[in-house]
């Protein structure tokens, strides 16, 4: 695979050298395959918006990118399941328990699959998801502020994968096992043989009137062979009830598995019916499996994290419930599984087939109706491959992944080994139009594209390698995003841009969706934070035995306090800053010398808190880290900590008043 | 405007295409002109005020006038508590904070004026004379602090209260 990457990569190397060789005047156009005219297309003028607002995965990095498109322009961070210094997340003392896990705190993890709430089948602005690959956990980002407000550990799994794909109203959320483990976690010899895996699925609360962000909750777990759960779908029209996930290593290998893993010519596509699950919880068909994980949400008037620990899980076996999951054999170790949007067609990323199988919805059900069944595995029906199968669109590329569709009957593939992306007629399965990208693209997202009505034009392939694409950056290069126009009949390359972490999937919907319902400030007058000072004057410091609390204000350009005395080496401290502002755009910044801790950005009408442990004696400065106005750099004060015993009084002033004490 | 950046741009296409840095150099400088020479129509474009109590505020401002009854304590307590939260912080009645002391300011301003101030700041920082001599001497921007134009109206309330009476509402 690395050799035949390498040769591309050398092909690709000479076609530019010619073409430099030949017209240094047309180098950008060679080098990049585009005409000039693009630019107008990807070009937003200062001051003005883009038309989407997209939102990529950061892999490694446990964020999510908001980007701009066409412009590719980087609009925020929002951290998810890593620590961020930039605001404070994670380090403040009201978003810790967002990191809580029934392994402790984590401060990082790997974030995969954004996918939008959606509502008839479409995006509709309200919330993200995203999965945490390691240890398995599901998070939901809000909107309206861009953060994340809620994140759920999915217990009785390993390595959370085949998530977050949602149903077409956003009744469940999907999780699954990619990794099969004892189910429960115990002591035993590593043989995946003896290992299970689970099809999670978490039910979220829609009601528009429940205000409180713990909307998540584990519906039920489905008990399946261990295999390696790896992509979802769910159905939509007629294929709505039912959710697809993709399977590797039926065989089942422990150890080795880039060669053990890769033996039968068919894995399987598992199809599970919800709607029969729901059935079977109704009818009592499933276990309670008492098991521990966390369940973390944020609320917006508090502005404060908090931690429920849940004790318990519904699991269903499939023996229990007939007809909730039949197997579709699939070659050849699956990745993506995609569902048009009619819902009829389901498109596999064959990876490791020499074809890009389609199965049909109708033919599925009429195979179980008519019992086409080649056998059973581990008690679970698997439906023959020719009953199901809509075609194979034969050599289509080389590691085909992933597949995202136009809403104009075609499927768009991205095949990582050939760095192309393909464009399929999913009637006729015949492929009409490729395109080079740079290189070894990994996902591909149009807009709406795994949805019922995608704004079908463009896509956007996300590539794991840019090796000569932008200027070298030491050994590790940036991964990056393309922009390919689709609404013609050729696909044609428009944008290259580089992006944070290692996007896998990500999603995009129009501005209009989002923009008007974006939270401007937190209201001063809904700021139910216990430690909130709403007005100067009640700026104070308290000390309870060796813990000391400084309930502080800032405004443009000062803290109150801005002097404290009497604090000891031995004390914990901490500041609870309450930004006073209401304006949009005005946070403060608050950081102090020697805070085992980062920053904390406070947003207009939010109170944070950081904790500082003073460790020698001395006059120690704090001070805004946002550049906040004309007077910031004036807006600093001090704190005097004395030796550990010392009989300094406690007393504070600031905001032009005199000494006080508490 | 937009369509001047457009030729702009199109303008660097071809100059850079040309081998040319110093042509695409030239079609930037011609913006920068373009920008001070708007710049220049703004500042020299300003109101001279003689009437303060009279001026409400510029053309655009959201209030153009209010009528004010007899004092209403009800009112005006309801603006002294909502000027605790979202004021106190930049201003003092009796003396001057990050912003001026409020006493007198019913004395020295239209009414309008003041809920004109206090509604939308930006707007008056940009369009109006008085406010950017405010700025001049206080250096820092004030801020909208998500009020309504009843709250406002409460505010002044409790100024016209403070300066009738001398006392809190």
């Amino acid at each position: 695979m690395r050799e035949l990457l390498k040769k591309f990569a050398y092909v690709g190397t000479a076609l530019v050298l010619v073409g430099v060789a030949v017209n240094s005047c047309q180098k950008q156009a060679t080098k990049s395959g585009i005409s000039a005219d693009v630019a107008k297309q990807v070009y937003v003028p200062p001051g003005e918006y883009d038309e989407f607002y997209a939102f990529l995965s950061g892999g490694y990095n446990g964020q999510i990118d908001v980007v701009g498109l066409p412009s590719g322009r980087l609009l925020q961070i929002v951290p998810v399941f890593s620590v961020d210094p930039h605001n404070g997340y994670g380090f403040d003392e009201e978003t810790k328990a967002m990191l809580m896990t029934s392994h402790g705190f984590i401060p990082w993890d790997d974030s995969h699959h954004p996918e939008l709430s959606q509502t008839d089948g479409v995006p509709d602005g309200r919330w993200l998801f995203i999965n945490a690959n390691n240890t398995t956990r599901m998070a939901r980002i809000d909107l309206r502020t861009f953060e994340t407000v809620e994140i759920l550990e999915i217990p009785l799994s390993g390595g959370n994968h085949a998530s977050t794909f949602v149903t077409p109203n956003t009744e469940y959320v999907t999780a699954a096992t990619r990794f099969a483990v004892p189910i429960p976690q115990k002591d035993m010899p590593i043989d995946v043989k003896n290992f299970k895996g689970t099809l999670t699925f978490i039910k979220v609360n829609n009601d528009p009137n429940y205000d409180k962000n713990d909307k998540m909750e584990i519906a039920f777990q489905i008990l399946v062979p261990g295999y390696d759960y790896d992509l979802s779908h769910c159905g939509k029209g007629p294929s709505y009830g039912w959710c697809f996930f993709t399977s590797y290593n039926t065989e089942q290998a422990s150890t080795l598995l880039e060669i053990n893993a890769s033996q039968k010519d068919k894995d399987y596509i598992a199809a599970v019916n919800w709607k029969v699950a729901e059935k079977c919880i109704a009818d009592g068909k499933y276990k309670e499996v008492p098991v521990t994980y966390y369940h973390n949400y944020y609320d917006d008037k508090t502005h404060m994290a908090y931690s429920k620990v849940e004790k318990s899980v519904k699991v269903i076996d499939p023996k229990d419930c007939p007809g909730l999951i039949y197997f579709l054999p699939t070659p050849k170790s699956p990745h993506g599984v995609d569902v048009d949007p009619t819902g009829e067609y389901i498109v596999a990323g064959g990876k490791l087939a020499t074809v890009l199988p389609i199965h049909s919805f109708s033919k599925m059900i009429k195979a179980i109706e008519n019992k086409q069944f080649e056998g059973e595995d581990h008690g679970i029906p698997v439906l023959k491959y020719d009953a199901i199968n809509h075609c194979e669109v034969p050599k289509p590329c080389l590691g085909p992944l992933h597949n995202e569709f136009d809403g104009r009957g075609y499927v768009y593939t991205s095949c990582f080994i050939s760095s192309e992306v393909i464009k399929t007629d999913l009637k006729t399965c015949k492929v009409v139009d490729r395109i080079p990208v740079y290189y070894s693209v990994g996902h591909l997202m149009i807009p709406g594209g795994d949805s019922r009505k995608p704004w079908g034009k463009y896509v956007l392939p996300m590539n794991k390698i840019t090796k000569d694409r932008f200027l070298p950056t030491g050994p590790e290069l940036a991964h990056a995003a393309q922009l390919i126009d689709i609404t013609g009949e050729k696909m044609r390359m428009l944008l290259d841009f580089p992006t944070m972490g290692e996007p896998h999937y990500a999603q995009a919907l129009p501005a209009d969706l989002i923009m008007d319902k974006v939270w401007k400030v937190y209201p001063l007058e809904e700021n139910k934070h216990p430690y909130a000072t709403l007005s100067e004057e009640d700026a104070k410091v308290v000390r309870k035995g060796n813990v000391v609390h400084v309930y502080m204000t800032a405004i443009r350009s000062h803290f109150v306090p801005d002097n404290i005395e009497g604090i000891r080496v031995g004390d914990t401290v901490y500041f609870h800053v309450t930004n006073l502002e209401q304006d949009w755009d005005i946070p403060h910044g608050f950081a102090i010398y020697g805070a085992h801790t980062s920053n904390i950005l406070i947003m207009p009408g939010q109170t944070k808190s950081i904790k500082w442990i003073p460790q020698h004696p001395g006059v120690y400065p704090f001070y805004c880290t946002d550049f906040c106005s004309a007077l910031h750099q004036e807006m600093q004060g001090y704190v005097r900590v004395s030796p550990r015993g010392a009989k300094v009084q406690l007393r504070w002033r600031g905001g032009g008043s005199d000494w006080k004490t508490g | 405007m937009k369509k001047l950046l457009f030729g702009i741009v199109v303008a660097f296409g071809i100059y850079a295409c040309g081998g040319g840095g110093e042509s695409s150099g030239g079609g930037a400088t011609e913006q920068t002109q373009q920008t001070q020479q708007e710049a220049k129509a703004t500042s020299s474009g300003e109101i001279e005020i003689k009437d303060t109590l009279a001026w409400v505020g510029p053309e655009g401002a959201p209030v153009k006038s209010v009528e004010l009854g007899p004092l209403n304590q009800e009112l005006a307590k309801k603006g002294a508590e909502l000027f605790k939260l979202k004021c106190t912080a930049c201003h003092k009645i009796d003396q001057r904070y990050i912003g001026p002391a409020l006493k007198g300011v019913t004395k020295r301003r239209n009414p309008a004026w003041i809920m004109n101030q206090i509604l939308d700041p930006a707007f008056m920082i940009e369009h109006d004379p008085i406010t950017r001599e405010l700025l001049a001497e206080y250096h820092t921007r004030m801020t909208f602090q998500n009020v309504t134009k009843d709250d406002a109206r409460a505010i002044l309330e409790y100024f016209r209260w403070i300066d009738e009476k001398g006392t809190e509402p």
